[in-house]
């Protein structure tokens, strides 16, 4: 992938959380510069603080300490232009998979864009995750790797900068989670968007990401090791399983996994 | 959080307390319901015809043994079925101000449930909301409403008699005071228990406090809101009875106690199988009403 300018600056970033038993410090540190049309992934183990980072970078939460840059700008709040795709995909249960994307592009359309424009908008999102033939349909009548697409089209929808994504594909099954995964790389190739996502799974870090970043453990967590996967794209699955670089970008990735796990249990 | 008197529905319609329930497992049969499994639709409804009517007549059965042995004062089914006949033959008869036939006993019961009913909604919703979105509200008023719920109602009457001087809004203001409590507490319940995600959604699309309560406070509490209406009515429908005992006038609740004064018990108890029969219709009407917005359940 060549190097593109940054779009998303991240620089000495630290969380710092009030709690009922004291502060404790969720991040230090974490200075991050990403590219535009870069993927990339963010590991580590659970409690990490990579939720925490990918919150602050969605202006959910607010730093303690430096701050985030998009395009050069400090970002002090959420915004579409920082679009997400919730872990549990986050649908409302009252609106139809038509109506809650098309409630997204009201809101960020809704002042540029005419009525039928927002609803071929709306549309052309919903034939990009493969969902026009349920847009009549509530979430609690799709299933949970249809509701993660809609998630995504909802999220798309806004025409982010950055895409960011809070482990995706998390709560799904194997099968279907390797068909969102393509689905995600094929959307990534054609719009070439900016990702951050979020997960704990090595081989869908690896598949997907230009970079991979790697956290440390928590408390004060910040960036441990980054590694760039330099794997041509498009990338097939298939053909990578013995493919050298894959198997050099997995095994750096279990090692610094497994290292931080027996450095904390010792 | 469900009335008990929810048993018209059908099991298989009860929606899920989970929004994302268990995904229903593939059966050759899909419409088949659990207690029916290898029945036909025929046989279902013969059960659900025969099986009350058993019951029924069960119960007409005993009520004759009794009165012809114990009771001798109780009128006979007979009896009762000519009262009835008698009722029904002209329900809408206008005697006088306090002479008038059934339908207009019940109108103007309902009149009265309807119209404290739409007090409690318009002063209890949006008192729910307040309290349920707000620390601050929440600890200042529950303890009010604490000590007030488990009062009865009817308790209320003499205030509203005094409040009011006139018997017909001091019924109404009973009823009022029965349906706000559950409108206010499944409200609040409601407000409290949206998902953080779905907020979340709305900060990143950056809505403002109007569109933060059309869009996502108000859709997302109105199934609790639904249920607290649901609870209102048919509590209300219950009290209105005792109330119009106490107020007198026209009502379905004042011709029981008038009946009792002319010494007809079979028209009593015509008059509590009317009762029985509208709260049906009530509950009914309000089980439709929620279970349309009923997001968790499959539609069809």
């Amino acid at each position: 992938m060549t190097k593109q300018p940054s779009i998303l600056q991240i620089s000495k970033l630290g969380k710092t959380f009030d709690t009922r038993s004291g502060s404790f410090e969720a991040l230090r540190d974490v200075d991050l510069a990403i590219g535009d049309g870069e993927f990339v992934s963010i590991i580590g183990h659970s409690g990490c603080g990579k939720s925490t980072l990918l919150n602050l970078v969605a202006g959910l939460e607010t730093p303690t300490l430096g701050g985030v840059f998009l395009e050069g700008q400090l970002v002090d709040g959420p915004g579409p232009e920082r679009a997400v795709v919730f872990q549990n995909h986050s649908l409302l249960p009252w609106l139809t998979v038509y109506g809650n994307v098309r409630l997204a592009v009201d809101k960020v359309f809704g002042g540029t864009r005419s009525s039928a424009e927002r609803d071929a908008w709306t549309r052309e999102m919903l034939e990009l995750v493969n969902m026009s033939a349920a847009a009549e349909k509530r979430p609690a009548e799709i299933s949970g790797g249809m509701k993660q697409r809609v998630g995504i089209a909802r999220a798309l929808a806004m025409e982010p900068k950055v895409l960011l994504l809070d482990e995706p594909f998390g709560a799904l099954d194997a099968l279907t989670r390797a068909q969102l995964q393509d689905s995600v790389m094929d959307i990534h190739a054609r719009l070439g968007n900016t990702v951050v996502m979020i997960t704990h799974d090595v081989d869908e870090a690896v598949l997907l990401s230009d970079r991979i970043v790697m956290m440390g453990n928590g408390p004060a967590a910040t960036i441990g090791e980054i590694h760039d996967v330099s794997l041509p794209r498009p990338r097939r699955r298939l053909e990578l399983g013995e493919n050298a670089d894959y198997l050099a970008a997995r095994s750096a990735v279990m090692r610094f996994l497994t290292r931080n796990r027996t450095d904390k249990a010792a | 959080m469900k009335s008990a008197a929810l048993t018209i529905v059908e099991p298989e319609d009860e929606p899920g307390t989970d929004a994302p329930g268990p995904a229903p497992v593939p059966s050759s049969r899909p419409q088949a319901p659990e207690a029916a499994r290898e029945r036909t639709p025929f046989e279902s409804l013969m059960r659900a015809i025969l099986l009350p009517a058993i019951t029924f007549a069960i119960v007409l059965l005993g009520w004759t043994v009794m009165q012809a042995t114990l009771v001798p004062s109780f009128p006979d089914v007979p009896a009762v079925w000519n009262k009835a006949v008698e009722i029904f033959s002209d329900p809408f008869y206008v005697y006088g101000p306090n002479d008038m036939g059934i339908a207009w006993q019940v109108m103007y019961s309902l009149g009265r449930v309807l119209a404290g009913f739409l007090l409690a909604v318009a002063v209890g919703i949006p008192a729910g909301f307040l309290i349920g979105a707000n620390k601050t509200f929440e600890q200042a008023w529950l303890p009010l409403i604490a000590i007030l719920r488990p009062v009865s109602p009817l308790a209320w009457l003499p205030i509203g008699l005094l409040i009011f001087r006139a018997v017909d809004p001091s019924a109404i203001f009973v009823i009022f005071i029965t349906s706000i409590w559950p409108m206010i507490l499944n409200t609040a319940a409601g407000v409290k228990a949206i998902p953080q995600d779905y907020l979340n959604v709305a900060r990143v699309l950056n809505f403002n406090r109007r569109e933060m309560v059309t869009k996502i406070y108000v859709p997302a509490t109105l199934p609790y809101m639904l249920t607290g209406m649901q609870l209102s009515l048919s509590t209300a429908w219950m009290v209105i009875v005792a109330a119009e005992m106490l107020t007198g006038g026209i009502g379905i609740g004042f011709y029981i106690w008038d009946e009792w004064n002319n010494l007809s018990v079979p028209s009593i108890i015509v008059a509590i199988v009317i009762i029985g029969c509208v709260g049906i219709l009530l509950e009914a009407g309000m089980n439709q009403v929620r279970r349309r917005y009923d997001y968790s359940a499959k539609k069809e």
